[in-house]
C-alpha cells in the first residue's frame, strides 16, 4: 500500500475532480463538501508518505512495472513530500472557505467549479511527484490550463487579464517543452535521474546549456520572476479571493519548486551554479524584483492589489534563495515557500471576507475595522507582521536563513537587499495596521457594517493565522528533518 | 564557407522552425489582435512540435513497426518516442487553444471587440 502512495495522491485528487464536477452541475455546496474531503484525503496521504519518508527513505512508484529509465516513474523524496504538505494542506484550508464569497459564484448555480480546483491541485501534486521531465510538462500544463479558468470566473477585467496571462503563461510553458527536447536529443533519455547521471560528460555541448536556458526562462516565466512578473498583478488582483490566494501561495511556488529540483536532481548546482551563470542571473534578477515588487505594493491603494504586488516581491525572495544556490540559500527559499503559502493565503482570504461583509476593498476604507472585527484583524497582524519578517512568525524564520546564506555566500548586495525589502514591507503593512487599531473616526463603509465575519469566514482565516504561528516555533523541526536531506547534496 | 553551406543544407528544417518560433513569438506579442495573439501561440507550438519530429528522423530509416526483412536493429527504425510526447503536447495545444477561445468569446461578449486598443479604451470607461 505504502508504494502507491506517491501514484495515489495526484490520481485521488484528479478522479474526484470527475465526480465533484458532475455534482457541481447540480448542487455547488454538495460538490464543496466532496472536493473538501478528496483533497482531506490527499492531505492525509501525503502526511502518511511524509513520515515514511523520513523513517524509511524516498519512495518510487513505476507506471505499469516498467523498470527505470524506460518507465514513466513518480518519485516521493523529501523535496516533494515538503511541497506535497504545502500544497494539499493550503489547498485543503482553502476549500473550507465558503463558496459565495471565495468565488463571487452564487452557491445554487451549477457550475463545475470545485472540479477545477480539484485539477488545479491534482496537477500541483503530480508536479511535485514527476520524476521525468515530459510529465513535467504535462502537469505544469494541467496547472496552468485550471487557473486560466478561474481568474476567468473573476470580475470585470478579469477575462482579459486571464487572456494575457494564458498567452505569457503557454511562452514559457512552451520554452520549458522546448528545452526538454534540446535535453532529450542531447542525451537519449527524459528520466531526472537518468539524465542527471548522463548529463556530466555534456556540460560544454552547446545544447545541453540551451536546453537549460530554455528550461530556466520558460519555468521563472511562469513564477512571475521579475521582469517576467508583468502578467501577474492583473490576474492576481482581478481572480476571486480563493483563486488569488491558490494562485499566489502554491500556484507560482511550484514552479520556484521546479527551478530547485532542476538545480538539484536535474543539472547539477556544479552546471547551473558555476559553469553558467544562471543561478546569479535569477538571483540578481530577484534582488530586483524584491525592491520593485515592494516599492509598487506600496503605491497601490486596492488591497488585493497591493497584495498582488506584494506577491513580486515575496516570490523573489525564493528566487534570490535560489540564487544563492547554497544549502542555507535553499532552505531558506524553501521555508519561504511554506511561510508565503500560508500568509498570503490568510490576507487573501481576509481581503474577500471583509469585501463580502462590508464591501470594502480600498485601504483606506480599512480605518476604524480593528474594533469592529477583533478576531479577523488579530489574524490580519499576525500575517502582515509575518510578511514583514517579525519573529516569532514562519516569516522571519525564511528570511533569517536567507540572510544566513547571504553571509555565507560573501554577498553583501543581497544582505542589503533583504534588509531594505524588510523596511519598505513594513512600510506598507505597518501603514495598515495602524489604519485598523488606530482610534481614529471608522471610514463609513466600516461603520455601516459592524461585527464580525461569520465564524464559517473566520474559521479558516484563524487557522492560517495559527499555521504562521506554529510554522514559525517549529521551522527547526521541518529544516533538520525535512529540509537538510534535500540540500545534502549542494 | 562550402562545410557552411552543406551544413546548412543538412540542417535547412531546424532553420525553418527558427523561422517559425520567431513568427510565433511576432504574432503573440506585437499583434494588437487577439485572435492573431492566438494563431501566433499555435504557430509557434508548432514549430515545437516540428523540432521534435524533426529530431526523430534518421537517415535511411522506416516506420517503427518491426518488419522482419528490416530485423530488430534500432537504427533502422525512426524514433518513436518523440511522436509519442508531441501527441500529448498536441493535446495540450488543442486544450489552451480551446480555453484561449472560450475566454476570447466572453472578452468579446463583454466589450463588443477583440481589438486590444478598443478594450483598454472601453475598459477605462
Amino acid at each position: 500500500m505504502i508504494h502507491n502512495v506517491p501514484v495515489l495522491i495526484p490520481i485521488s485528487l484528479i478522479f474526484f475532480a470527475f465526480f465533484t464536477g458532475i455534482l457541481g452541475v447540480m448542487r455547488l455546496r454538495y460538490s464543496q463538501l466532496v472536493a473538501v474531503l478528496a483533497s482531506a484525503l490527499a492531505f492525509s496521504l501525503a502526511v502518511w508518505g511524509t513520515f515514511h519518508v523520513l523513517n524509511n527513505g524516498e519512495l518510487s512508484y513505476s507506471f505499469g512495472n516498467w523498470p527505470q529509465p524506460v518507465g514513466i516513474e513518480f518519485v516521493l523524496d523529501s523535496l516533494s513530500a515538503f511541497m506535497l504538505l504545502v500544497i494539499t494542506g493550503t489547498g485543503l484550508i482553502l476549500l473550507l472557505f465558503p463558496t459565495k464569497p471565495g468565488f463571487k459564484i452564487e452557491e445554487k448555480r451549477g457550475v463545475p467549479l470545485y472540479a477545477i480546483v480539484l485539477l488545479l491541485m491534482g496537477g500541483l501534486c503530480g508536479i511535485a511527484l514527476a520524476g521525468d521531465l515530459f510529465n513535467l510538462y504535462v502537469f505544469l500544463e494541467i496547472t496552468s490550463l485550471s487557473t486560466y479558468a478561474l481568474v476567468s470566473i473573476g470580475s470585470g477585467k478579469a477575462g482579459m487579464s486571464s487572456f494575457r496571462y494564458l498567452i505569457m503563461a503557454s511562452i514559457g510553458g512552451s520554452f520549458y517543452l522546448l528545452g526538454v527536447g534540446f535535453i532529450y536529443f542531447s542525451t537519449g533519455t527524459l528520466n531526472m535521474a537518468d539524465v542527471m547521471n548522463l548529463l556530466p560528460e555534456l556540460y560544454s555541448s552547446p545544447a545541453v546549456i540551451g536546453g537549460a536556458v530554455f528550461i530556466v526562462t520558460g519555468v521563472c516565466l511562469k513564477m512571475a520572476l521579475f521582469p517576467l512578473h508583468t502578467w501577474l498583478p492583473d490576474a492576481h488582483s482581478y481572480a476571486p479571493p480563493v483563486v488569488a490566494a491558490f494562485l499566489a501561495a502554491v500556484q507560482i511556488e511550484a514552479s520556484a519548486y521546479i527551478i530547485i529540483r532542476m538545480l538539484l536532481n536535474v543539472f547539477t548546482p556544479e552546471f547551473m551554479a558555476r559553469l553558467l551563470p544562471l543561478t546569479d542571473i535569477i538571483g540578481w534578477a530577484a534582488a530586483a524584483g524584491i525592491i520593485i515588487g515592494s516599492v509598487m505594493a506600496i503605491a497601490q491603494t486596492d488591497f488585493k492589489r497591493m497584495l498582488a504586488y506584494s506577491t513580486v516581491g515575496q516570490i523573489a525572495y525564493v528566487g534570490l534563495g535560489i540564487g544563492l544556490a547554497n544549502p542555507l540559500g535553499i532552505t531558506g527559499a524553501l521555508l519561504h515557500i511554506m511561510a508565503h503559502a500560508l500568509m498570503k493565503s490568510c490576507l487573501f482570504l481576509i481581503a474577500g471576507g471583509v469585501a463580502h461583509k462590508t464591501g470594502i476593498t480600498d485601504i483606506n476604507d480599512y480605518r476604524g475595522l480593528g474594533r469592529r472585527m477583533p478576531w479577523t484583524m488579530a489574524a490580519f497582524t499576525v500575517s502582515a507582521l509575518a510578511m514583514i519578517g517579525i519573529p516569532p512568525t514562519a516569516g522571519f524564520f525564511s528570511k533569517w536563513y536567507l540572510l544566513l546564506g547571504s553571509l555565507d555566500a560573501g554577498n553583501w548586495a543581497f544582505l542589503a537587499v533583504i534588509l531594505a525589502s524588510t523596511l519598505l514591507n513594513a512600510v506598507y503593512f505597518f501603514r495598515l495596521i495602524e489604519k485598523v487599531f488606530a482610534p481614529a473616526e471608522p471610514s463609513d463603509a466600516s461603520a455601516r457594517h459592524p461585527g464580525e465575519l461569520s465564524p464559517r469566514l473566520l474559521a479558516p482565516v484563524l487557522v492560517f493565522a495559527v499555521l504562521v504561528l506554529v510554522v514559525g516555533f517549529i521551522s527547526v523541526l521541518i529544516v533538520n528533518n525535512l529540509l537538510s536531506p534535500v540540500v545534502q547534496g549542494l | 564557407m562550402v562545410i557552411i553551406v552543406a551544413e546548412l543544407s543538412f540542417h535547412y528544417s531546424y532553420i525553418m522552425i527558427v523561422v517559425l518560433l520567431v513568427i510565433g513569438l511576432y504574432g503573440m506579442l506585437g499583434k494588437r489582435n487577439l485572435v492573431k495573439k492566438v494563431i501566433g501561440l499555435n504557430i509557434f507550438q508548432t514549430a515545437i512540435f516540428l523540432f521534435f519530429i524533426k529530431g526523430a528522423l534518421k537517415d535511411g530509416a522506416t516506420v517503427p513497426v518491426i518488419d522482419p526483412e528490416t530485423g530488430i536493429e534500432a537504427a533502422a527504425y525512426f524514433n518513436p518516442l518523440p511522436h509519442v510526447m508531441i501527441l500529448t503536447a498536441i493535446v495540450v495545444s488543442v486544450a489552451i487553444t480551446g480555453v484561449a477561445m472560450a475566454l476570447l468569446l466572453n472578452i468579446y461578449r463583454s466589450y463588443d471587440s477583440l481589438e486590444e486598443d478598443v478594450i483598454m479604451q472601453r475598459m477605462g470607461k
